[in-house]
């Protein structure tokens, strides 16, 4: 199980590195939800992949699954949430200002 | 009891930050409540930094859960040092923002992004918990995001795109270290992390591991080929952000490769701090290459930034006492001299309406107290005896000629020579000179904007002059970094 969440780990980082590259500053927002996807299932799957019941002493389970990488996990996600979010409009601002989204044409210096 | 010292510079800046929300409208009561908390701060954090001399590291477990479960806040000198130093250098800006900054910005939250930025850079020097650095690197990066936009013109919508664009990526790899790293482990204290590491004797693994955090830390650091983002995205903002920026930012990736790697990979010096030798070397050439090819005042300040953090990496990378030594006092010297240099082009930049040299000259006939201060923060930044960036310097080439890396230390000399030079010229032709017209206009109106560089400018002074006051805090600090198992017995003990 840990192989195949492994390889689509690399999937999501290869297309987040692809779209990274490329100039339209959306595509670029996006590659950056992409990888932080990709770091997140990573950490989920890095923790290890047992079988065991959710979190919660009320199931008197046995064994439990590991649920510190699930904490760690929440709170990158709200983070990486709350700086999407604010690139999001900073690249609308942006737009406004410069009336492009290209990235090659917001090269150089912007006050010429 | 006295412990929960080393809680209130994490709260002193979290609630002052809430308080200014409130009351954004009223710019004077602001800046009466950052002063006063900055004040306060100042004083908690010198008392911490003598508390620690005193009576060796403290830790202090958040809510009484014991680490390694439990999160740690751990204050050894390095962490407490570094404190005092970020709430001065904050302070001093602050005192500088009465004056330099627009009401405008005032009101849409600059003192409450400066106040979680400060939350963020101490959160980040005194955690003991690998991923609650992660969380204060996202609070400081977050307030600085906010900083480097703030106002919205045209140059600062471009860069703070690549600036935001490049630490989400790398924000995206530290999770992704951290992650590798839990799984080899299973822990994420950092003394615990020692320990483990220690014990399995650092395989290839950790070591892969620990290349990925140099990139991590390397990016916020703008080390050799991950510096690229610093230049633009330092000059965009007004002078007061980057004098904190500057002073503060990359301060806090330097920290952080530090403490990985003289607490956690330390067992193959041979692979990883050879590396950070080459690393370090290439920045410093870097950075000069920078500061003598720009004929921008701003510029040629921000590629000394590139070339500062090489010098300091280069002490980790000796990992011997003196070559540490050397990195934490430059570094300390460091967040003084480069906030002071920022604030003192800022004023500048108001006196002459442009960061090119070659509109302005003469300002000596007009503003002497501006020329001279310049000359003694250039001086200081170069090394030059009497002042404070001399120590930090000379010890670091005694670190690298103990641990043999006689052609670095060769190339660091070189590039300190190259770095008086990229800031005497900024001396020669901005300060001396014939007067023109830029500077021949009526007397522009500084008054204020000055004397928070002076004091900064003082204390490099007294750092230098009065080093047998620092001294010893400084030692503690190397020998903590040296010896882990100080910083081990202090958050695991019993």
């Amino acid at each position: 199980m840990e192989i195949l969440m492994s390889i689509t780990v690399g999937v999501l980082f290869m297309v987040g590195t692809y779209l990274l590259l490329s100039k339209s500053l959306l595509k670029v927002v996006i590659s950056l939800m992409l990888l932080s996807h990709g770091a997140h299932l990573l950490l989920l799957t890095m923790a290890g992949l047992q079988s065991g019941a959710p979190p919660l002493l009320s199931l008197g389970a046995e064994s439990y699954t590991d649920p510190l990488p699930q904490a760690l996990i929440l709170t990158a996600i709200v983070i990486s949430f709350g700086v999407t979010s604010f690139l999001l409009v900073l690249a609308y601002r942006t737009y406004k200002e410069h009336k492009t989204d290209d990235l090659d044409q917001l090269r150089g210096s912007a006050d010429e | 009891m006295m412990n929960n010292l080393i809680i209130l510079p994490i709260l002193i800046p979290f609630l002052t930050a809430i308080i200014l929300l409130f009351i954004r409208k009223s710019v004077k009561a602001e800046r009466i409540i950052s002063v006063l908390s900055g004040i306060a701060l100042v004083i908690i954090s010198g008392l911490l930094v003598k508390e620690v001399l005193d009576k060796g590291a403290i830790s202090y477990a958040l809510g009484g859960w014991a680490p390694p479960f439990g999160i740690a806040l751990v204050a050894d000198s390095l962490a407490a040092l570094l404190v005092l130093f970020a709430s001065i250098v904050v302070l001093i800006c602050i005192l500088f923002s009465i004056r330099g900054i627009d009401e405008i910005r005032v009101k849409f939250f600059f003192y409450p992004l400066v106040q979680f930025l400060l939350l963020g850079v101490i959160g980040a020097f005194l955690t003991g918990d690998i991923f609650n650095l992660f969380v204060f690197f996202e609070v400081l990066l977050m307030a600085s995001y906010g900083l480097i936009t703030l106002g919205g013109s045209k140059a600062q919508l471009q860069e703070s795109i690549k600036y935001v664009l490049i630490n989400v990526i790398s924000s995206a790899f530290f999770v992704t270290a951290i992650a590798l790293l839990y799984s080899v482990t299973g822990t994420l204290n950092i003394a615990d992390l020692s320990q483990r590491v220690a014990e399995v004797n650092q395989p290839g693994i950790l070591t892969v591991i620990a290349f990925l955090f140099m990139i991590v830390f390397g990016m916020k650091a703008a080390i050799f080929p991950l510096y690229f983002w610093l230049p633009g995205s330092y000059a965009a903002p007004p002078p007061v952000i980057t004098a904190l920026f500057a002073g503060l930012l990359t301060k806090v990736g330097i920290y952080a490769i530090m403490r990985v790697f003289t607490i956690i990979f330390y067992h193959e010096p041979q692979i990883t701090h050879l590396t950070l030798e080459i690393i370090a070397v290439l920045t410093m050439v870097v950075g000069v290459i920078g500061a003598i090819a720009y004929q921008d005042m701003q510029k040629i300040l921000v590629y000394n930034v590139v070339a500062g953090v090489g010098f300091i990496i280069f002490g980790v990378s000796s990992l011997n006492e003196a070559g540490l030594f050397g990195a934490t006092f430059y570094l300390l010297h460091d967040m003084l001299i480069k906030a002071a240099l920022f604030l003192l082009v800022g004023a500048i930049m108001i006196i002459t309406q442009t960061s090119s040299m070659k509109n302005a000259s003469g300002l000596i006939k007009q503003y002497p107290l501006v020329g001279w201060s310049f000359l003694v923060a250039a001086l200081s930044l170069a090394g030059v005896p009497p002042f404070s960036g001399f120590f930090g310097k000379l010890y670091l080439i005694q670190g690298g000629f103990e641990a043999g890396q006689y052609i670095s230390v060769i190339i660091m000399i070189i590039a300190s020579l190259l770095i008086l030079y990229s800031v005497m010229r900024i001396f020669f032709s901005v300060i001396l000179g014939e007067e023109n017209h830029a500077s021949q206009n009526e007397k522009a109106n500084i008054k204020g904007l000055l004397y928070p560089s002076m004091i900064l400018l003082f204390l490099s002074f007294v750092m230098g002059f009065g080093a047998e006051f620092i001294v010893p805090h400084v030692a503690n600090a190397a020998e903590t970094l040296l010896n882990p198992e100080i910083y081990i017995e202090a958050v695991l003990k019993e």
